[in-house]
């Protein structure tokens, strides 16, 4: 157990895990036929391989990768949409870093930059908004992106830009919303999850009751988990607790910081602000019903896509990489066949190699010491696997 | 961006904008606080409480031993000095 001593409180994971191991026997999965809890936010992969959670599980219980992490699912068409926009002459560029790598299906915005494009990083849409009022002159576009965690910082902002009435000012909508995205995932047929690990920081914004149809219509437990290592073990022991149990209820393990309810004034700003798209395409997962958001009509003043015109072209992904199959947990990213290859976090070919919060990226950096999932499944590509 | 990192509010820069000095590792910075102030808690009261900060909002009030505990974490991930260094991120 190489990371164990870096837990906070080892013996508490010591503990958990045995208690863990003990409800996974009550439940009688086999390693063929594991538990497959779904960690949807990416900050939880992160952590899992950080930590090597897996090694506090046993065989039986896999994690699946899931679709949590907004830079990884942005599709190639709407990169080119942002390269497009920053290429326009008098258009200067605002996007989170995390973004700046992302391939489009012909070039970054990195790479749009040394081309000589006015990109430019930011902290937060409201450096984005101090930009265009010092270059009155100048379109200043962000890139807003994200699910319902930034949402609210961005519909605020372009309150606030109307109301200061900053005409140059637009936004890039991008966001995403997270339940219609558990829905699609759970109607998928190939999908055999039997748990949800909830997003943190997604629920602080809309609290515990939108999950509530993951448990009543498709009878899965679903449990709101924090990002350190032993909230994580905590919550797989909720979700395992529930199963043995015949109960599937929305729980929360991280009630430290997600209320209920969540943050009424931070709903309120993206309700004023936003309204529910039909449709939105994701990397890898295809078109999702109602799972993204743009501006209301009251604020097309400030929208990107009514302000400039965008190519707007659905781009397939690359024949090669496997996202999609990852992002539905069907592969190990280990298994795509260009991982570490042609993809790599230096020359990612696919999204969930840019962000640490990717999947892809994760395993990449720390994957050589998780065995999730590789020993029922082997694959080339990886050569290390702990025995 | 979607951790967030926890940060302690050092002074009210504009009461009326909800703009709060928020100290971040020893980084200074505006942001804004509007999404943790309401009638019951005024945004004066917010001076020397710990808050999460998301991409330059305050988006829940914290206390300190979860403000240690998420730096720590922060720390341990390797995130924390590229978010130090986005908040870093002047704007010029
Ligand atoms: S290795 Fe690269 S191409 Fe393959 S699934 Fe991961 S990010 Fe996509």
């Amino acid at each position: 157990m190489k990371y164990v001593d870096e837990f906070r409180n080892p013996e508490q994971a010591k503990a958990l895990s045995q208690e863990i191991r003990a409800l996974a026997s009550r439940i009688g999965r086999t390693r063929e036929r594991p538990l497959q809890i779904m960690e949807v936010c990416g900050g939880h992969t992160h952590s899992i391989f950080r930590y090597g959670i897996t090694q506090f599980l046993p065989e039986e219980i896999e994690f699946v990768h899931g679709p949590g992490c907004p830079v990884c699912v942005l599709p190639m068409g709407r990169v080119d949409d942002c390269v497009a926009l920053a290429e326009l002459p008098n258009v200067i560029f605002t996007t989170f870093g995390d973004a700046m790598r992302v391939p489009g299906s012909k070039k970054s915005l990195l790479k749009a930059k040394a081309g000589g494009a006015d990109v430019r990083m930011v902290y937060s849409p409201l450096d984005a908004l101090q930009i265009a009022r010092q270059n009155p002159y100048r379109e200043v576009v962000f890139f807003g992106l994200g699910f319902e965690t930034t949402m609210p910082s961005t519909a605020m902002t372009v309150l606030q830009a109307k109301a200061e009435g900053i005409p140059n000012f637009s936004l890039f909508c991008n966001h995403i919303t997270i339940i219609p995205t558990l829905r699609a995932i759970l109607d998928a047929p190939d999908l055999n999850l039997d748990g949800f690990l909830g997003p943190g920081h997604v629920s602080m914004v809309i609290g515990t009751r939108p999950y509530e149809f993951i448990a009543s219509d498709f009878s899965k437990p679903i449990v709101i988990s924090g990002f350190e290592p032993l909230d994580v073990l905590q919550s797989v022991w909720m979700v395992l607790k529930q199963i043995a149990e015949g109960r599937a209820e929305v729980e929360n393990q991280y009630g430290r910081i997600v209320p209920r309810d969540g943050n009424p004034l931070a709903q309120k700003a993206v309700h004023e602000v936003f309204e529910v798209r039909e449709f939105f395409e994701w990397r890898g997962l295809g078109s999702i019903d109602y799972s993204g958001v743009r501006l209301r009509d009251a604020y097309a003043a400030y929208d990107a896509e009514r302000k400039f015109k965008l190519p707007n072209l659905r781009v397939a992904d690359p024949k090669s990489c496997q996202c999609g199959d990852v992002l539905k947990g069907l592969i190990k990213p280990a298994q795509c066949r260009v991982f570490g290859t042609q993809c790599s976090p230096e020359t990612p070919l696919g999204a969930l190699m840019v962000s640490t919060e990717g999947a892809c990226a994760a395993y990449y950096r720390y994957g050589r010491i998780d065995t999730s999932g590789l020993a029922k499944r082997p694959q080339s590509n990886v050569t290390e696997i702990a025995a | 961006m979607c951790l967030g990192i926890p940060g302690q509010i050092a002074a009210i820069a504009d009461k009326d904008a909800k703009l709060a000095v928020v100290d971040v590792g020893g980084v200074k910075r505006t942001i804004n606080i509007a999404f943790i102030v309401n009638k019951d808690h005024s945004v004066e009261s917010c001076v020397g409480e710990w808050t999460l900060v998301h991409v330059g909002f305050a988006m829940v009030r914290i206390d300190e031993a979860e403000a240690a505990a998420t730096l720590a974490l922060l720390r341990e991930m390797g995130e924390y000095e590229s978010e130090l260094d986005n908040v870093r991120q002047a704007v010029a």
